[in-house]
């Protein structure tokens, strides 16, 4: 069963007089599992499709599937628990709540889900400590440095273990060995729980992790590459 | 919901002075809410209670028609047994007999035309505040004895001892003539009633004017206002259906009509005043909506129902106006108990003072409903002007919104 599935998918945006292509009839299917980057310059079109993916951003035609179940014909409030339970997102930007503290911030996804509180207490610290930040869990967002924010948006994205993790140019805040820490930890939950991964990035070192890089251009994939 | 809660809490403090100045505003109005409301409602009790308390009492047993003709003819029959047999019903009000009518009222130098009323010298004190405000000589006992206000004593240039002639009409049309001495000279503080009125004994008036042991009016206090309206369904139920019982709005309409004019106009500075705070709130509202608008989209991102957003932002006003209930209920509080004890003269009120019997210096008291009242309606419109950012973010899409600055 695939965790993504992509039929003839088109985004257009107007700018100024001329249309953009943001996505020009998009087919791509994703297994279960899978651990895949996508690549292209910018204006590509590789966050159009993340957001399209995602539910953020709604195609003006073709179809998208996540575990088979079709979304992009689905309403605000179904998207949102679409996202909520199925989804973890990663941003470029680590988007926190500034006034949570990072086991706050993980919890807070949690509560919306309707976990009861101590599970949701147990889960945000040994998720917590998992990414890394074991006795940093009472820390705001602005006592941390990015790499341990990111990683806080990481937790949040997976504590409750989505099938389907999107991250938008996770490291671009990141300096290498952050960044090489952050993909070490996205292949281990990959390995270890099955989660599949869809990464937007330029980054060659990101895309060196991947097991499936789609290239991107002008709105169309141009190469869909297995990785060793 | 405690996270929520904490979370909602923990943004208001982002900006603290802009938070405080919204919790300001909200505190100032509702201080001056819960004083001058509180100021208000004594002031009408009081009103109420003197003006009733003079003359009228809460109610009145007469017969029918008389509240609008006066009549000398539409009488209550056997008057006394009626009053008695009411205060053995009720013995916690107080119950007394009266009759009434006009007269041309003599000294040896002037005359007046005035109303004289028989009253029961037994029981008329303790249904109305004249004969404790006799000031000069006693009130009536029995027999030809009368008592004037000041003004018309100053007008028929007369004093306790002398005689004053009073010729009317009795209740047959015949003539009614009586020759009675003054025992006493009462100051009531309302100029009508001192310039106006004459108490004689109600057997002496009963004699003069033909009345057949009837009267015009049983006027009844019941022992509080609030309890006037249950005294009255209770003794209605057990007066004859060919007698009425009217209560005080309708035996001094210009008194309601004073406290309903004073308080449509109070209303409409208090409505001035909570539309400042709600604007104030609406600013509040739509600035830290505006300014969350990327962390709005993120959360929208991970799943979060934009009602549910929204719901946090309704939950942060109503974090600020509970402190704003809190804090403008304890100081307007303490600022009316404060003036609950050492009074308070409002300029400007002397001719309210003289026509509802006031005193000089007013004592404003507390209730449950002055202290919260003001404060609640201030917390339900910054409620409800915070609906619009809140409703606001049901039209944000998570993509625009995480493009925000």
């Amino acid at each position: 069963m695939s965790a993504v599935r992509c039929v003839d998918v088109c985004k257009t945006y107007r700018q100024g007089d001329e249309d953009i292509h943001a996505l020009d009839h998009v087919s791509i299917e994703i297994a279960n599992g899978g651990f895949v980057c996508l690549s292209a310059p910018s204006g590509g079109g590789k966050t159009t499709l993340l957001n399209a993916i995602g539910g953020l951003d709604v195609p003006d035609s073709g179809e998208i599937y996540i575990d088979e179940q079709r979304i992009d014909n689905l309403n605000k409030g179904e998207l949102a628990a679409l996202r909520l339970q199925k989804i973890g997102f990663v941003f470029q930007a680590f988007n926190l709540i500034p006034v949570l503290s990072a086991r706050e911030n993980v919890e807070f996804v949690m509560q919306v889900q309707g976990v009861a509180a101590d599970k949701r207490r147990s889960l945000a610290m040994s998720i917590l400590d998992e990414v890394g930040l074991g006795g940093l869990e009472e820390r705001r967002p602005a006592e941390m440095s990015g790499g341990q924010q990111q990683r806080v948006a990481v937790a949040r994205a997976i504590v409750s273990r989505p099938a389907l993790v999107l991250a938008d140019e996770p490291t671009a805040n990141l300096d290498s060995k952050t960044s090489d820490e952050l993909m070490e930890l996205f292949t281990e939950l990959n390995t270890h729980h099955r989660t599949t991964f869809i990464i937007a990035t330029h980054d060659r070192r990101v895309m060196s992790y991947a097991k499936r890089l789609i290239k991107m251009l002008d709105g169309r994939i141009v190469d869909d590459i297995a990785q060793a | 919901m405690i996270l929520t809660l904490r979370l909602a809490w923990r943004n208001l403090w982002r900006h603290a002075r802009r938070t405080w100045l919204t919790i300001g505003a909200m505190v100032f109005s509702n201080v001056l809410l819960v004083f001058m409301i509180s100021f208000q409602f004594s002031v009408y009790d009081l009103m109420i209670n003197n003006s009733l308390r003079a003359f009228s009492g809460h109610m009145q047993v007469q017969a029918p028609g008389y509240i609008d003709d006066g009549s000398m003819r539409q009488t209550v029959a056997e008057i006394v047994p009626l009053a008695s047999r009411l205060r053995q019903d009720f013995p916690d009000a107080d119950i007394a007999a009266r009759a009434s009518g006009f007269v041309l009222a003599s000294s040896e130098q002037r005359s007046y035309g005035i109303a004289v009323y028989g009253v029961e010298p037994a029981f008329e004190p303790s249904a109305s505040s004249i004969p404790g405000l006799v000031t000069d000589g006693r009130f009536v006992e029995s027999g030809d004895e009368v008592i004037i206000g000041t003004v018309l004593a100053r007008n028929l240039r007369v004093s306790v001892g002398d005689e004053l002639t009073m010729l009317g009409s009795g209740r047959d049309g015949s003539f009614a003539a009586a020759v009675m001495t003054i025992v006493g000279i009462f100051d009531s503080g309302i100029p009508d009633l001192d310039r106006s009125i004459a108490e004689i004994p109600l057997a002496t008036f009963q004699e003069v004017f033909y009345m057949r042991g009837s009267g015009h009016q049983i006027v009844i206090n019941a022992p509080t206002i609030d309890s006037a309206s249950d005294y009255r369904q209770r003794i209605r139920a057990l007066l004859p259906d060919d007698l009425e019982l009217h209560d005080w709005t309708a035996l001094q309409p210009g008194l309601k009509q004073a406290i309903t004019a004073d308080l449509s106009s109070s209303f409409f500075v208090y409505g001035v005043l909570v539309i400042l705070v709600a604007f104030s709130v609406l600013n509040t509202g739509l600035m830290s909506v505006l300014e969350r608008t990327r962390e709005f989209g993120i959360l929208m991102a991970l799943g979060i129902a934009p009602g549910r957003l929204g719901r946090l932002v309704l939950l942060e006003t109503a974090l600020m106006g509970a402190i704003g209930i809190l804090l403008g209920a304890l100081l307007g509080g303490i600022l009316t108990a404060y003036f609950g004890v050492t009074g308070f003269v409002v300029p400007g009120m002397e001719e309210m003072a003289v026509r509802f019997n006031l005193p000089a210096r007013l004592y404003p008291g507390i209730s449950v409903v002055t202290l919260f009242a003001g404060p609640f309606v201030v917390f339900l419109v910054s409620i409800l002007a915070t609906l619009y950012p809140a409703f606001r973010l049901n039209r944000l899409q998570p993509v625009e919104a995480m493009r925000a600055a």
